[in-house]
């Protein structure tokens, strides 16, 4: 079956068994967002929290600093709450 | 009825095979223990259990590999039949009646996720009111969930089928139910012959192998199973952008399946010397017949049985068995019966409202011939009521008189009921 | 990550979990998170698509951390099944299988099973394959109970986790076995005679320590290390686990979207939700806050602080409903106080 066919697919080149054949990495969430997290850096402890709480793995701690993914963030505030130091902001979505 | 092959020698002739006197259920029973099965879930129920019975005893005394688990109901028996398919192994469970209906939920996931699971069907009337006998009302209400269904008619084929079944399901990537009356099978005992074991495990070709799958994400075919070195997801949420197109799978798989049924019945055959019909039907004194009667089950014994005293007699009858339910076998039927001036169609099941389900099919399969013979149903032997050869016999004379009038008055007949 | 062969976290955050055939797995247990956010990935994938805020996926993510090697999940029907594996995509990195709603303990029992006659064959790449059920509160305390006592009587060796929003939440709100008396759903609405829910909570961890299975426990994705602790127990003993996890929804508990975690809290420290495990010939113990609380009795919160920030409470706080909050008091108080005499390791 091939990888290269445009959607949607015909069922002849459907995995068997109705297997999914996509990662949801390919479907990004960061659309349901009508708040977006805003990381202080100066004020952030790199405690983890966020990383730790976040119910989308939209933070991402690289080594050195958290950030946040908005590909797939949708905006819950969770991180924000749960940050000991507040050093992340919930800030309204730019509509343009 | 057996047909030992009298043309070439089966590969594994008689006398290597084992002369055993048991019932149906030990038949199937001692069939799994040869198919190399690794997870048999099975709960009791009347006429089924001595099939678990006589597998728990394999197990207990180290016969087998299998891991026995004794579910606390039906419906667990079949999804964790589903479980184990998907981890990858051969997975076995019986039943019969209540317990099927019970797991008829499951019995749709099996099928659609294409997991070649067997399932003896040891067949009983369904409540209420309550009864533990015989009849197809079980396997009737699993029709439509997509697995393929085969009728034993003795003790010798329940054996035989149950091996094939293993094979049918593997190969079609389908569920297989294996279909036994209760009691008139399950509990009576036959002398029949067994393969030695290391036949039936070179016919299955060992442990269950699990096809491949290519999936995007993996970049490559994979085996459709739970795989820590490749993960799937099975059973996803499927909506109207794609389920239609995985229902198409099914359609075209059950297409496949009937050649597969042959193709292993055939192979089958070979080896034990043991054929029924052609895998899917199994005809009797048709060629010439003026009324040709289809059945399922262990009734074709005693139909066949009338039908040569009957022919003694002069009278131009025939029957045929449908051995092979689903898929059912239109094309094939349609040849055996185009010539007859009458059909009579034995259900030993009703669908309220309408007619007997098999003859919904003889219907079907009859519908594009120009010259169309006259069609009957005979719904039978609810709830085990019994089919003597006088009933049988009186039933052809009724169809004999329907041919010479040239018409047929009431099409639904209800076979041995008191007014 | 040592058993995958793959870039770490911090260089490629989401990727497949690939366990390779023929090796040993044991990871080790860490709760400091500098080194699983560095080195473990979870086995949820984002693009999933849980309402934003839910405490599903944040239990998923805990429980990855526990692992110990190579898993299969088997998931019954509900929010996480749905929104997890809509077709094409699927957000698993491990092999998973959802077969239908209550029946998730019985597909479980059927891979386990298939494992060991493959282990016992030679046909297993592995040392072990551990399986875990993911299931709701309607999928466990109701529909799902039989197949998961019989699981449990069976002796199979599965972790089954509860994630408990406490109702219906995947068909929108209706009461189930979970959910706590006076609440409002769809199914209890607050009426004019009738205030919310009816019924108590169905003791579901009770009933499983009644199994003696070896190991229960209740956790909280806010007590996130001793939920950790505690999964990987479960995983480790040698038959069946289970593990009662609180799962906050936004939807139908009618709280702001980044409570989830706070409200567990909360939970905790008004004693609602305790925490604590049993384990075979150990009997009850509190764990974390809850023992803490057990020991210092002024650390408790009134059952307010837990109804307040929840709309499906909102009645209770009504001045003509001060006796039902009262009732909800001694309720709370009447199943602490129960836990309190079992527990040995409860100041007596």
């Amino acid at each position: 079956m091939s990888g290269s066919k445009p959607e949607p697919r015909g069922w002849r080149d459907l995995p068997l068994s109705a297997l999914p054949y996509k990662l949801s990495l390919e479907y990004k969430t960061g659309d349901w967002r009508a708040l977006r997290p805003v990381i202080d850096q100066s004020k952030c402890v790199k405690c983890l929290m966020c990383w730790l709480f976040c119910p989308e793995m939209a933070i991402l701690w690289d080594g050195k600093q958290v950030s946040v993914n908005l590909d797939y963030c949708k905006g819950c505030g969770i991180c924000a709450h749960e940050c000991p130091v507040k050093a992340i902001k919930m800030i309204p979505e730019p509509t343009e | 009825m057996i047909f030992f092959s009298k043309k070439s020698k089966p590969k594994i002739p008689l006398e290597k095979q084992k002369l055993m006197t048991v019932n149906g259920d030990e038949a199937v029973a001692y069939a799994v223990k040869q198919c190399y099965v690794d997870v048999v879930a099975a709960y009791p129920i009347t006429p089924q259990t001595i099939i678990v019975e006589k597998y728990s005893e394999f197990v207990a005394d180290g016969e087998v590999h299998t891991e026995f688990i004794p579910v606390e109901s039906e419906h667990s028996a079949m999804s964790a039949c589903v479980g184990a398919a998907a981890a990858g192994a051969r997975a076995f469970t019986a039943t019969a009646a209540n317990g099927l209906a019970l797991m008829w939920e499951i019995l749709y996931i099996a099928a659609s996720l294409r997991l070649p699971i067997v399932l003896a069907v040891v067949n009983r009337a369904l409540s209420a009111p309550i009864n533990i006998h015989c009849d197809h009302s079980d396997a009737m209400g699993m029709r439509d969930s997509g697995w393929i269904q085969i009728f034993a008619e003795n003790v010798q084929e329940a054996y035989d089928t149950t091996i094939q079944a293993f094979k049918i399901a593997e190969k079609a990537l389908l569920p297989v139910a294996v279909n036994l009356d209760g009691f008139f099978l399950s509990h009576t005992l036959e002398n029949i012959y067994m393969l030695p074991d290391d036949a039936v495990y070179e016919f299955l070709g060992g442990p269950r192998k699990v096809a491949k799958t290519y999936v995007d994400y993996l970049g490559k075919e994979v085996e459709a199973k739970l795989d820590p070195a490749n993960p799937l997801s099975f059973g996803p949420l499927d909506l109207y952008d794609y389920y239609f197109e995985h229902k198409m799978h099914q359609v075209e798989a059950m297409k496949e399946a009937k050649k597969i049924v042959k193709e292993v019945h055939d192979e089958y055959a070979e080896l034990s010397g043991r054929s029924y019909g052609d895998g899917i039907l199994v005809p009797y004194e048709v060629e010439d017949a003026d009324v040709i009667v289809t059945v399922l089950g262990s009734t074709g014994g005693t139909v066949r049985w009338v039908v040569k005293k009957l022919r003694q007699k002069g009278y131009k009858v025939g029957t045929v068995r449908i051995r092979l339910f689903r898929p059912f076998p239109f094309e094939e039927l349609r040849e055996i019966l185009k010539g007859a001036k009458v059909v009579g169609v034995m259900d030993r099941a009703i669908s309220f409202g309408s007619f007997g389900p098999s003859f919904l099919e003889v219907n079907t399969a009859l519908y594009d011939l120009k010259e169309k013979p006259l069609l009957v149903n005979y719904v039978y032997g609810l709830g085990g009521r019994d089919v003597p050869p006088d009933l049988v016999e009186k039933m052809f004379m009724e169809l004999l008189e329907d041919a010479k009038k040239g018409v047929v008055e009431n099409k639904l007949r209800f076979l041995g009921v008191r007014e | 990550m040592s058993h995958v062969s793959q870039p770490k976290p911090t260089e490629k955050p989401y990727d497949l979990i690939i366990f390779e055939p023929g090796k040993k797995y044991d990871l080790p247990l860490t709760l400091n998170l500098r080194q699983l956010a560095e080195e473990r990935r979870p086995m949820i994938l984002p693009g999933h698509r849980l309402c934003a805020g839910c405490a599903a996926p944040i239990i998923v993510k805990l429980v990855s951390f526990a692992l110990r090697g190579p898993t299969i999940i088997a998931n019954a029907t509900g929010c996480l099944e749905v929104a997890t594996t809509i077709f094409p995509y699927t957000s698993w990195a491990v092999p998973w299988i959802h077969n239908a709603f209550e029946n998730a303990a019985a597909t479980a029992s059927g891979i386990e099973a298939a494992i060991k006659a493959m282990k016992k064959t030679g046909r297993l790449p592995y040392d072990h394959i551990d399986v875990i059920v993911f299931a709701g509160d309607g999928g466990t305390f109701d529909i799902g109970l039989q197949a998961l006592s019989g699981m449990a009587e069976r002796g199979h060796d599965v972790l089954y986790i509860l994630y408990d929003n406490e109702a219906y939440m995947n068909t929108g709100i209706q009461r189930s076995g979970g959910t706590p008396p006076f609440a409002w759903t769809t199914t209890s609405p607050v009426g004019k005679v009738i205030p919310g829910k009816s019924q108590e909570k169905k003791p579901i961890a009770d009933i499983m320590v009644a199994h003696r299975i070896p190991y229960v426990a209740t956790a909280t994705p806010a007590h996130w290390a001793d939920m950790i602790k505690k999964v990987r127990k479960g995983i480790e003993v040698d038959g069946p686990a289970f593990i009662h996890a609180l799962s906050p929804c936004n939807r139908g508990w009618r709280h702001d979207l980044d409570l989830a975690i706070e409200i567990c809290k909360r939970a905790v420290d008004t004693c609602y939700f305790p925490l604590w495990e049993w384990e075979r010939g150990k009997g009850y113990m509190l764990t974390d806050r809850s023992l803490a609380i057990a020991k210092n009795p002024q650390l408790k919160q009134p059952i307010e602080k837990f109804l307040e920030v929840q709309g499906r409470f909102r009645h209770l706080l009504k001045p003509e409903n001060r006796h039902l909050l009262k009732q909800f008091q001694e309720y709370v108080d009447a199943v602490w106080e129960d836990l309190l005499n079992r527990a040995v390791n409860a100041p007596k």
